[in-house]
């Protein structure tokens, strides 16, 4: 079982952080061990998951995406309250906070919904949450910082470096080497120190579980593939995870394109970086030759993030993963599509697993199954794509 | 350890006071200026000196340095041209100089090749922030192979086991953060700095140095009195790159330099 004691995957994961923050990572990981065995610890989450978040998500089949081709069916993440797979780890650790007798909980966020989903756990266990965001990303996301204010949350806008992602994950930890002896920082990805990776990836397992059997019991069988998008990799892990033990079933990463991969304007870590040291973890990361973090480009703020988490990395390496791209003019496409033929309007995010996944869906052809996972709704994108589709598409 | 490193740590000792260890980040604004003021507090009396190397994502750093790095990588400074700076301050003296900064750009470089690079340099010791012990095994090999100490971070969290790490790691001298945060100049001391020095350099295999937060004589004094060394950063960093001419600048930053030296000085 990955990772090993000291939190690598292969040659990836570890604990690169400032010595100030070492002692917390053991705490934290041993408050895990301690509950992972706990049988109320368990309970307790999954009434949360079945009675606040709605699950499990329903696996609906597509009337016409896979076209002539496979059968496509889409796990329901954008249904979870709060409308994405992010609330599923953000309740996790709060409770695991409150048991490890934490004041305050801080986080970074992207897209704005891992900052929404940390804010609702916040609001419903009683935690004062702050929040950073990238500044680009503020603007980006206005209707998320809006949200997050109104569940009670406190949002730090960081204006150093890009202005996205890396930037708030940079200022969090930050912040948490000041405050770390009262504060519990939630990580929203499978990435970051250990036991950041192997945490939210086992609290997104969910995901994967349910899929796989619901798959057996609606289709007697499992699907052919299995596509999700990959910013860091928290969607991707948690419903790769429950199909990692199935050979039979071809895993599909679909990074962001973003204006090709040739532009260097994307934020294909998997399939451009370089292994290299960000935010604690070894893995691949989207860098110059002389090894300053390159600046990632997606249309979609969840994407836009030059790391990726180190298990990811690791089954890349491992062969397991099969790497795609969509662009953003693709993703634009596809969340446009998904709204007219099913009816979902998509994340921006998953809207390029839902571009792969059609796409798998022709190559595979009649019979076929393919699985994706739909990680979050459109909401919060409504104003970007509204732009976007204005000036042509052009992002 | 260094013969310079132990030099200086023994000179120090000699004299009743803690070495005076000056950070600057190489390259900032330009490796030229840089020169000009790490040469301007070699002269105004510090013992050792700090050239920092930049990094796009200084997760230990306050806003201040933060921005010397964006600075500096904006002049376009490459880690070679570090190194090639320190090379050049070598030629002019034999105080130690440690690099400080964050492994990606090393890795990047090969750490073989960079520790290589230190040993023809001659670079005494290298400080990386987000690289703790635990991860450092072919760090330490590679530095070892070279001649080039290996400076491992203690922090007022550190448990005991991992103060037993970090000794069991560190060569050069161990660089204690005296508060719990990022770099900065701040206006009060820890309460547990002292304290925590104390127990620190009780049975510490190298030097203890204490750094983050200090930027006057008064507070150099304070900490001085129960460190083999403390670290100034921040402040000299903000006097090198205020919007004044170069001359202005290289005046404030020795001006500095000698008030911290006098805070140290034995009473």
């Amino acid at each position: 079982m990955l990772p090993d004691t000291r939190g690598h995957y292969g040659d990836f994961g570890g604990r690169f952080v400032p010595e100030t923050l070492v002692p917390a990572l053991d705490e934290l990981e041993a408050a895990y061990a301690a509950v992972k065995g706990d049988a109320s610890f368990t309970a307790e989450l999954d009434a949360l998951l079945k009675d606040f978040v709605g699950r499990p998500t329903p696996l609906t089949v597509a009337r016409r995406l896979g076209g002539d081709g496979a059968r496509v069916l889409m796990k329901r993440e954008d249904l979870c309250h709060t409308g994405a797979h992010k609330i599923n780890n953000t309740l996790g650790q709060a409770l695991l906070a409150k048991r490890m007798g934490k004041q305050r909980i801080i986080a970074e966020t992207g897209a704005g919904q891992h900052g929404v989903a940390t804010a609702t756990a916040c609001a419903l266990l009683g935690f004062p949450c702050e929040v950073f965001m990238g500044a680009l990303d503020v603007e980006r996301q206005a209707l998320n910082v809006f949200r997050m204010e109104l569940l009670g949350a406190k949002v730090h806008p960081v204006t150093s470096g890009s202005k996205t992602l890396k930037d708030a994950m940079n200022e969090a930890i930050r912040h948490w080497v000041t405050n770390v002896r009262d504060t519990h920082y939630i990580i929203g990805s499978v990435a970051g120190p250990h036991p950041y990776p192997m945490l939210v990836r086992d609290f997104q397992a969910v995901i994967g579980r349910e899929a796989r059997a619901q798959a057996l019991a609606a289709h007697g069988r499992l699907p052919d593939a299995v596509v999700a998008c990959v910013g860091g990799g928290s969607n991707a892990m948690g419903i790769f995870s429950g199909f990692f033990g199935d050979p039979s079933v071809r895993l599909i990463a679909v990074e962001a394109g973003g204006h090709g991969l040739d532009s260097g304007a994307h934020g294909a870590s998997l399939a451009r970086g370089r292994v290299g040291v960000l935010h604690g973890a070894r893995s691949y990361v989207l860098q110059t030759p002389e090894g300053q973090i390159a600046e990632a480009h997606s249309i979609s703020a969840g994407l836009d993030y030059p790391g990726v988490g180190p298990e990811l990395s690791y089954w890349k390496e491992q062969g397991r993963l099969e790497l795609r791209q969509a662009t953003d003019a693709q993703a634009l496409e596809a969340l446009q599509a998904l709204a007219r033929e099913e009816g979902i309007i998509p994340a921006l995010e998953s809207a390029h697993a839902v571009y792969v996944a059609r796409q798998v869906a022709r190559e595979l052809g009649k019979g076929a199954l393919v699985l994706v996972n739909v990680s979050g709704r459109g909401d919060k994108d409504v104003d970007s794509v509204r732009r976007a589709l204005a000036q042509g598409g052009k992002t | 350890m260094s013969d310079r490193l132990q030099k200086c740590f023994a000179a120090c000792k000699a004299q009743g006071r803690a070495a005076l260890v000056t950070y600057l980040m190489g390259g900032d604004p330009s490796l030229d200026e840089s020169e000009a003021l790490t040469r301007a507090c070699l002269e105004s009396g510090a013992d050792i000196l700090e050239l920092g190397m930049p990094f796009s994502d200084p997760i230990a750093d306050g806003p201040v340095i933060q921005a010397a790095a964006e600075r500096s990588l904006k002049a376009g400074t490459s880690l070679a041209q570090v190194l090639e700076l320190a090379a050049r301050l070598r030629k002019r003296s034999d105080a130690p100089i440690a690099l400080m900064g964050y492994l990606n750009p090393v890795l990047s470089m090969g750490e073989g090749k960079f520790f290589e690079a230190c040993e023809k340099a001659k670079v005494d010791a290298v400080i990386i922030p987000d690289l703790p012990p635990e991860e450092a095994g072919a760090f330490c090999a590679a530095a070892k192979k070279h001649g080039v100490a290996t400076v491992f971070m203690l922090a007022p969290t550190s448990t005991p086991a991992r103060v037993a790490a970090v000794r069991a790691a560190a060569s050069g001298f161990i660089y204690y953060v005296t508060v719990t945060g990022v770099t900065g100049a701040r206006r009060t001391m820890a309460q547990d700095a002292v304290e925590n020095l104390k127990a620190l350099r009780a049975g510490s295999p190298c030097p203890v140095v204490a750094g983050f937060g200090i930027s006057s004589g008064e507070q150099a004094r304070e900490l001085g009195q129960h460190a083999d060394g403390v670290v100034v950063g921040s402040a000299l960093v903000a006097r090198a790159a205020a919007p004044e001419p170069l001359s202005a600048r290289v005046a404030a930053v020795s001006a500095l330099v000698k008030d911290l030296r006098a805070g140290l000085a034995p009473r």
